[in-house]
């Protein structure tokens, strides 16, 4: 294969790759964070007590992140159709990977809030708040730096889901490494795919954890 | 707010509200801020993990005064403060605060009343992700205040805590003193007319403990605040307090206005954490080897006590004139308790009849308290 082909084969992968983890990556980060914060939040004696609702969540939430991800892509074929008109293609890929996004990112989420001092919950009760400004003002605000890193993760996850989706037609640079890289034993297209991978991650993961340190004002030095 | 008519019988008796009068005052005037009523707050539900926090308390909070609750870690003190804001609702009891019943309050009127009610917190509790300015400014956006008015309120509360300064920094750029001091200026920033104190001093040094508490006492003067602070250092009560309880299981076993509480401490709780506090603790060697009764040549020990007039008078050295025998001094402070001078000294002279009738005269004539420990060979 000629370098220009190769460059633009990976160009195009490259692209639609982008579109896949970024779209589904917004979307389902979206609608993961209310369903965190909830999970943080609704247990027994908490800001919302919803014990019951807070376990059947967590259940769904388990559920979904258990199933392997090229079994849920295979799975969701109806309801991807029935929201993108097909079942196969980029935009089509995107259905499955923001599915399998939201309970990732919602975990970590309930994560980076259950990390806060419950001291300020009980601060911020005393002062008079109410349990929606103690979402917005208290735990939002100080889980900032976690729900970067969180994002960050979820966005590098992404992208090695969004390498299975070939299997529906998705494209993207998991795609090219397997059609060409190992079905068309062309090595030098598998490397290229994986430098470029790396690099992609690398360079995700150092902004994400750019912007969590800015965020972190626990550590400063005067 | 619905005003209540305080009568006679709901003035705890043993308490330090003012005693009942028949022309009847104004509400302000008369009513204690805070009053708790045979209130009793158990955790968990029926069987073995039941625990009673507290049990029938009884106490009042008088307006304007800086009242300290005393007790051992375990004792109820995080309950009873938790109880005043709503952060924790009795079993049974009353909880009244300037004049509303906390238990009877829905959520929205629990809001209002923790607005009017500033807590500060043994380890702070300040959001990392805001500077002290936006720390202080918290209570007031949650009140709903618009930016102008927040930044015209915060910037003078900066400066009454003496952090005008520090506006702009972090709390992970502060010291413990100072993280207490945003702390304070936050639970000031509503106007507040009560401030609890959970333990504000605990998590800091002697030296910042002794600063942080010369400026509760000076906002206590100077805004006419109630202060209620719980405690376990005898220090903190001693420093600031003008009326003081002491709690113990779940229980108060003593109230009252500090200085008599101290001089006057009847149940063991009291004694033990005083004596700790007062450095009239005996050295290790001697408590070991106190006897309750004397044998023939033992030496007897006694604690004086010296306040009020006592204080001022030279007194040891005539004691010894009078005793015509050896007195040897083993412990002794001198302290200001709530203001007033306070001495404790331990002394021990011979058991011998004629010699401790001599001194039971002496004592008599001069009024000095005391109080035999036991006696030692």
């Amino acid at each position: 294969m000629s370098l220009d082909m190769l460059i633009g084969l990976l160009t195009k992968s490259l692209g639609q790759t982008l579109q896949m983890v970024a779209i589904a990556g917004l979307l389902g980060s979206l609608i993961g964070l209310p369903i965190g914060i909830f999970l943080a939040t609704s247990g027994k004696g908490e800001l919302f007590p919803a014990p019951v609702t807070n376990r059947v969540l967590g259940v769904i939430v388990n559920a979904t992140r258990s199933t392997p991800f090229i079994i849920l892509v295979v799975a969701i074929i109806p309801f991807t159709r029935l929201v993108t008109g097909t079942s196969i293609g980029t935009n089509a890929a995107i259905v499955p990977l923001t599915i399998a996004t939201i309970p990732f990112f919602a975990r970590l989420v309930e994560a980076a809030i259950r990390e806060i001092d419950k001291g300020l919950i009980e601060a911020a009760r005393a002062m008079g708040a109410t349990p929606l400004q103690i979402v917005f003002k208290v735990l939002l605000a100080e889980a900032r730096p976690g729900i970067t890193l969180a994002f960050t993760m979820t966005i590098v996850s992404l992208i090695g889901y969004s390498a299975m989706v070939g299997a529906v037609g998705g494209g993207g640079l998991g795609d090219l490494g397997i059609r060409y890289g190992y079905q068309r034993f062309m090595p030098e297209v598998m490397l290229a795919v994986v430098v470029v991978l790396i690099v992609l991650v690398q360079l995700v993961q150092s902004a994400g954890d750019a912007l969590a340190r800015r965020f972190d004002k626990r550590n400063r030095k005067t | 707010m619905r005003p209540t008519i305080q009568t006679a019988n709901s003035v705890p008796a043993g308490g330090f509200a003012a005693p009942a009068d028949t022309i009847p005052k104004p509400v302000a005037a008369r009513a204690p801020m805070v009053a708790f009523e045979a209130v009793t707050k158990r955790f968990g539900s029926d069987g073995e993990n039941r625990f009673t926090a507290l049990d029938g308390v009884d106490l009042t909070v008088a307006r304007g005064a800086i009242t300290g609750i005393i007790g051992r870690s375990g004792a109820g003190k995080s309950t009873l403060i938790r109880l005043v804001n709503g952060l924790e609702k009795a079993t049974s009891g009353r909880v009244v605060v300037d004049g509303v019943e906390v238990g009877g309050l829905s959520e929205g009127g629990l809001r209002n009343l923790r607005r009017e009610v500033g807590m500060i917190f043994q380890h702070f509790n300040l959001l990392s992700s805001r500077t002290a300015f936006d720390n202080v400014a918290l209570p007031l956006e949650i009140a709903g205040l618009d930016r102008k008015a927040i930044r015209d309120k915060v910037a003078p509360l900066l400066d009454l805590v003496g952090l005008g300064d520090k506006a702009a920094r972090y709390p992970s750029e502060l010291s413990g003193g100072q993280k207490q001091r945003v702390g304070i200026a936050r639970a000031l920033a509503t106007a507040p007319k009560l401030l609890l104190s959970d333990e504000a001093t605990s998590a800091l040094d002697p030296e910042t403990t002794q600063s942080i508490l010369a400026l509760l006492k000076r906002i206590n003067a100077e805004l006419g605040l109630t202060v209620l602070l719980i405690t376990h250092e005898m220090e903190v009560v001693k420093t600031i307090a003008s009326d003081v309880a002491v709690i113990d299981r779940g229980r108060i076993v003593e109230q009252g206005r500090t200085f008599d509480v101290f001089t006057g401490a009847k149940h063991e709780t009291t004694r033990s954490l005083l004596s700790a506090a007062l450095g009239t603790q005996l050295p290790e060697w001697i408590r070991s080897n106190l006897k309750p009764e004397p044998s023939v040549g033992d030496r007897i020990l006694v604690r004086l006590i010296f306040f009020g007039d006592t204080a001022f008078k030279p007194l040891t050295g005539r004691l010894v004139a009078e005793l015509g025998a050896d007195v040897n001094i083993l412990a002794g402070s001198i302290e200001e308790i709530a203001g007033e001078p306070y001495g404790s000294l331990v002394v021990a002279y011979p058991a011998d009849p004629a010699v401790t009738e001599r001194a039971d005269r002496f004592y008599a004539e001069t009024g000095l308290t005391t109080e035999v420990l036991g006696y030692v060979a």
